[in-house]
């Protein structure tokens, strides 16, 4: 195949993009996702503009900039400031900070130790990513660039190699060899599903010739997960990279990225790069002088999760209501307007551009025989470090929940981890050591999903979890076929009746049973995987379903309706005050002697509890 | 394409050809499997998982959205199946207002009946209470709608936006409150509903049923003091049979004339006599319009649902539609006129018309403000079987009868109009006589027929004496859309067009007994009409010796008179201003 001639000279625009950022002098990188946005980091960088205008007087550095940046993940360590040129990560950093970090550190070069992160485990201050644990094992590549480069400058972007591969693979005019690249890599849909991305782009390869379309699947609807947030905020250049890679390997000429409106921050941040390269021609017509060209446009979901499963992302985008239709015929031979469409969600293809740069051998060094490269997972919960991280296929929880995360928060007991969110499952101890990917977190009755990483103690109750998902794929069912509809709502009326304390020993094989129909027999992903959680917990936690049918109790001490509120009679001197605060008249007694609480009129308030001068009213 | 189009139904070798699905392959075998959402007319829903099979390393999957592949292992009743269609049938019941004894769907409905077959005797999961039962909509003269009898299928969302392209109904909410409703959860009569009733034509509980007339009518024929007669609409002949178990396309019009005297009613008439009339005045009016270089193209105005989507939605094109009434316009005032004249004891205003209509929307037609009192009450096919079966009549013992006269003889081309391009025919076999003076010579006109899916457009050139004349026809309003858009754009070239709002027709028609499990259902009804077209002495409007009587003895010697215009003709009013369109 004849090689294509390009317009443009990408080193020539590296360079040139580099050095605008060397003449940026002293880069400040404040972050400015959504997370730290929230936490004011607006008001931080305003501040350090302020007193940066000063630098030359004040200080020995010539120029200092101030760089607004996409997510680094640690958000619960918002606002995060990192002066790369001094080794140095600040963390909750507030506007008031920042005249101590200048003063201190930019003039007079003394780090300042007490907005530095403190290591959970050796309780000592450490100065930067390399030293932080959190970052310490991560790998990151999807989100190489967050929190890295000014998200808004298309310069940044070229400056770290921003599409190159996308030039490179115009030039070399060979689409089947891009889709041999990815196939290569052994990369998997990041959206949960984990299907081999290069066989869906061949399938749709197969139907070249006609209309074809490009849709990026930014529907993050898992609770908890923001990957693809952090991606389209922090780095927008290299997921239109990735799409107009693919594009042109599968020969797409038009192209949607689905975004949920709740994302304002990220298709603000979309919507300037699409203008900025198409400004540069990297996008729109005839991209750098080739016959290739390219229009993406932003759709914004209203947020419903079904619109996460691509036919119902189609319904969407085609003005329909979100519903999944049945899959065959798959989107590859008739998707979005009745053509060819790939769809791949934010992550896969943010991995794209650097497999073209690295090769795919490079890739598939990462990860385990069955899933390459790395992984990104929102990590919640009960451990110390929460956030974003990104880690090669196969770490094993164990790794990421007491490395990079930490440790069990407050001390306490491990006791399960949910993963994949509300299609995936909970796992225990005896998984620890599991290398995660796709196949094995199945065997294990759980999936990567989108990466949904919630770790609990022995103070969560998992019959309570279980109930807290199957409301949310209640509520998120799109109500089209039965078993996922009337099936989920059954489900959750079990569960409901479990937690509240009125469960039989019956209801625990009319769950299993009902929960294996609906994952059978509904129409897609949605359903085939919402029973998933309980499914998961009745296989692990059988014995904390039976506590709760069975003794009328639960363990984690979690579910009120289970619990009791008793005197103790050898405590009580009978001062009268908790039967005066109860708010319906279940207390009884008289003065000077014990009092009783009569259980049928309690509402478990807790108002005696509180109130009780002596302490002798508790929790059973 | 490969030579071996065979797969495998629990072992049997079954050939497949060009079947859309699995399901249609399933059923040519001879073998079936049970389903609330598929409809063949209708694209594929795969919602109510009743159909799944399993797929020997395919799983699990919905016969209805699978398309047939060569090899494929498929088994219809394994246990996981079995499964699913139980707990299905299980959930559904839970949710379902279960009045089965005193639902107007009892005995017709697919959920009773799949219930039963499967054996479900006892429901695992907490039942629908009375307090959740949600509002009955029947505040309209056509539709009942009770929501807490929908099980969700869709099948009545497809049929309204893929047959009408009209959507009046949709889905809202999520989950497990997810609902069908109009918009803004507003009755039917409020969002430009056309009554066409073919959401209730494919719906397969008591969610969508037809607003009955029976005892209204039962109260009338009892009422001494009245004088009840009936008219019989073209496409009731051929389907009614259905309901005693005869053959679709079966003409049972001599048994219909006797049933609706067994019933009590004093005088039969038939539609077709006034189908013959409504040709007479529009292929008049036609002539005039295209002789007089006035409004073209003509639109038909027969089908009521039609007439109320033009006033809805596209009022600025009303001065094309035909001002003749429907035949049952046509012929209620004529009998409450005449009558009198040749039935001794008959005074107009104790005269009760009752029309039987294959149409939901002849329900509406009839309480028009143009049009009230004319046409008392109008019955569907559907209500008039009940009401033989309730009078204890043995329909296919009963001896044929005939019409009374002077309204009861009716041509070939009177018969046709129940199906989607018969009015059109007709119109030409005796336009062609009016600007001619001849007659046409070949009166079949094949290339307006058929009533399957790929025959909602029909075009067909017709040279009368030198001048050319295009006529259009179409069923479904969705088809119309397209060629009122070209009308407005002004690259129309038709002279007439004939509209349906049904597809294929009145054969189809919402009123009719239920046929959507099989398309070919309608093409064998309309094959009856076309049956009773060749044989009848005349094909003909203007040679009906019973019309040209009519013409010369009441109205004034010729279509187009004066009292014919008072009688036969019609005025349509802009109903824009608050249909939703406007909103």
């Amino acid at each position: 195949m004849e090689k294509t001639k390009l317009n443009i000279n990408m080193q020539n625009e590296q360079d040139k993009a580099k050095d605008l950022i060397k003449s940026q002098g002293l880069r400040v990188l404040v972050c400015a996702g959504t997370g730290c946005v929230a936490n004011g980091s607006l008001k931080v960088i305003e501040k350090f503009k302020e007193l940066g205008a000063n630098v030359s007087i004040l200080t020995q550095y010539d120029k200092m900039t101030v760089v607004p940046t996409g997510c680094h993940g640690f958000c619960e360590q918002g606002v995060l400031v990192v002066i790369p040129d001094m080794k140095i990560t600040y963390v909750k950093v507030k506007e008031s900070d920042v005249e101590e970090i200048f003063e201190s550190h930019i003039k007079n070069n003394k780090p300042v130790e007490r907005l530095m992160y403190v290591d959970p485990k050796t309780h000592q201050h450490v100065p930067d990513d390399e030293h932080i644990n959190f970052y310490a094992k991560q790998t990151r590549t999807a989100l190489a660039n967050c929190g890295n480069i000014n998200a808004e400058s298309i310069d940044e972007a070229i400056a770290v190699r921003g599409y190159e591969a996308l030039a490179k693979v115009i030039e070399e005019n060979n689409p089947d060899n891009v889709i041999e690249t990815i196939e290569k890599s052994g990369l998997r849909g990041r959206g949960g599903g984990g299907f081999p991305t290069g066989r869906k782009w061949k399938f749709t390869a197969a139907n070249r010739g006609g209309k074809s379309y490009i849709v990026c699947n930014g529907d993050e609807g898992d609770p908890g997960a923001f990957m693809d947030r952090s991606v389209m905020e922090g780095d927008p250049h290299k997921l239109l990279e990735g799409m107009a890679i693919a594009a042109f390997a599968i020969g797409a000429d038009e192209g949607y990225i689905y975004v949920r409106a709740e994302y304002p921050l990220a298709i603000k941040r979309l919507r300037k790069a699409i203008k900025d390269a198409e400004e540069r021609n990297f996008l729109g017509k005839n991209i750098m002088g080739s016959n290739f060209s390219l229009d993406i446009h932003i759709k914004e979901g209203a947020g419903a999760f079904v619109c996460g499963e691509e036919t119902a992302l189609i319904a969407s985008i085609e003005g329909e209501r979100g519903m999944p239709r049945p899959k065959p015929p798959f989107p590859a031979n008739k998707g979005l307007f009745g053509r060819p469409t790939l769809i791949n969600n934010v992550e896969t293809l943010a991995n794209v551009p650097v497999i073209i740069l690295k090769g795919a051998d490079w890739f598939s060094q990462m990860g385990t025989a069955t899933s390459k490269g790395t992984k990104t997972f929102a990590l919640t919960g009960d451990v110390n470090n929460t956030g974003l991280i990104e880690v090669p296929m196969g770490t094993t929880l164990r790794e990421i929940i007491f490395d990079i995360g930490g440790g069990m928060r407050d001390g306490k007991k491990f006791k399960a981890v949910q993963i994949g969110g509300p299609s995936g499952g909970c796992l225990t101890e005896e998984h620890l050591d599991i290398p995660m990917d796709y196949d094995n977190l199945i065997r294990a009755g759980a999936m990567v999903g989108s990466g949904g990483l919630v770790v609990m103690s022995d103070k969560t109750c998992i019959v309570e979890v279980a109930r807290f998902f199957m409301n949310f794929t209640q509520h998120e069912s799109c109500g089209k076929c039965v078993p996922c509809r009337e099936g989920t709502k059954n489900l959750l009326k079990i569960l409901e009746k479990i937690v509240a304390g009125k469960g039989e020993m019956k209801d625990l094989d009319e769950l299993e049973e009902l929960a294996h129909v609906v994952k059978d027999g509904s129409l897609c992903g949605l359903g085939k995987t919402a029973p998933n959680p309980v499914l998961s917990t009745l296989k692990y936690f059988k014995d904390e379903y039976i506590a709760h049918i069975k003794d009328k109790k639960c363990p984690a001490g979690v579910c009120t309706a289970m619990k009791k509120v008793v005197i103790n009679e050898d405590l009580c001197r009978g001062c009268t005050k908790c039967a005066r605060v109860c708010p319906v008249g279940a207390i009884e007694g008289t003065v000077k002697n014990p009092h009783h609480i009569n259980q049928e009129k309690c509402i478990k308030c807790e108002a005696c509890l509180t109130n009780c001068p002596f302490r002798a009213i508790v929790l059973e | 394409m490969t030579d071996n189009k065979t797969l495998f139904i629990d072992g049997m070798e079954v050939e497949f050809s060009d079947e859309p699905n699995l399901l249609e392959v399933i059923r040519k075998a001879g073998l079936n499997v049970p389903t609330f959402c598929y409809r063949p007319d209708l694209t594929s829903f795969g919602a109510c998982r009743m159909c799944v099979v399993e797929i020997e390393g395919r799983g699990i999957q919905s016969s209805c959205t699978m398309p047939p592949e060569a090899g494929l292992k498929v088994h219809l009743n394994t246990d996981r199946v079995r499964k699913i269609r139980k707990t299905v049938l299980e959930l559904l019941l839970a949710n379902h207002k279960c009045e089965c004894l005193t639902c107007d769907k009892s005995g017709n409905c697919e959920l009773q009946k799949y219930a039963m077959e499967y054996g479900i005797t006892d429901i695992r999961f907490p039942k629908l209470e009375k307090e959740d039962y949600l509002p009955v909509d029947d505040y309209n003269p056509s539709i009942v709608r009770d929501p807490s009898k929908c099980i969700l299928c869709g099948a009545c969302v497809r049929a309204c936006s893929e047959f009408q392209g009209h959507s009046v109904l949709g889905f809202v909410n999520r989950g497990s409150n997810t609902r069908i409703e109009p918009m803004n959860g507003r009755f039917l009569s409020q969002v430009d509903c056309v009554f066409c009733g073919q959401c209730q034509a494919v719906c397969p509980t008591g969610a969508l049923t037809i607003k009955s007339s029976i005892d209204a009518v039962w109260e009338k024929i009892n009422d001494s003091t009245k004088k009840v007669v009936v008219q019989i609409a073209p496409s009731v002949r051929v389907a009614l049979g259905e309901e005693f178990n005869l053959e679709p396309g079966e003409n049972t019009i001599g048994k219909i004339y006797a049933a609706a005297r067994r019933l009590g009613f004093d005088l039969i008439f038939d539609t077709n006599f006034s189908a013959d009339l409504t040709i007479m005045e529009e292929a008049n009016e036609f002539v005039q319009r295209l002789t007089k270089g006035e409004k073209l193209p003509l639109f038909t105005s027969c089908c009521p649902a039609w007439v109320r989507y033009l006033e809805t939605q596209h009022p600025e094109l009303l001065s094309h539609l035909s001002t003749c009434k429907s035949p049952q316009g046509m012929l209620s005032p004529v009998l409450k006129e005449f009558l009198p004249k040749y039935y001794e004891g008959y005074k107009k205003e104790d005269i009760v018309v009752v029309s039987i209509m294959p149409c939901t929307a002849k329900k509406y037609e009839a309480i028009r403000e143009q049009l009230i009192n004319e046409t008392d009450f109008v019955l569907t096919t559907k209500e008039f079987a009940k009401m033989i079966k309730a009078a204890g009549i043995d329909f296919r013992k009963l001896k044929e009868e005939e019409a009374n006269s002077p309204f009861g003889q009716y041509t070939g081309a009177a018969t046709i109009f129940g199906a989607s391009g018969g009015v059109a025919e007709a119109a030409v076999r005796t336009a062609y006589n009016m600007v001619t003076g001849e007659e046409l010579s070949n009166v079949d006109i094949k290339t307006l027929r058929g009533v399957d899916a790929k025959s909602r457009t029909k075009d067909l050139v017709v040279d009368i004496k030198g001048t050319s004349v295009k006529v259009r026809v179409v069923s479904t309003l969705k088809e119309a859309e397209k060629s009122l858009k070209e009308i407005k754009a002004g690259t129309s070239d038709f002279h007439i067009l004939e509209v349906m709002a049904c597809p294929g027709g009145c054969v189809n028609g919402g009123g009719q007994p239920i046929s959507c499990s099989d398309s070919s259902i309608k093409e064998k009804r309309a094959e009856g009409l076309y049956e009773e077209d060749r044989n009848l002495e005349f094909r003909r409007s203007h040679q009906n010796p019973d019309i040209i009587k009519l013409y010369n003895e009441c109205l004034g010697g010729k279509p187009g008179s004066e009292i014919a215009h008072h009688l036969l003709h019609t005025t349509y009013s802009d109903k824009f201003k608050g249909s939703y369109k406007d909103i």
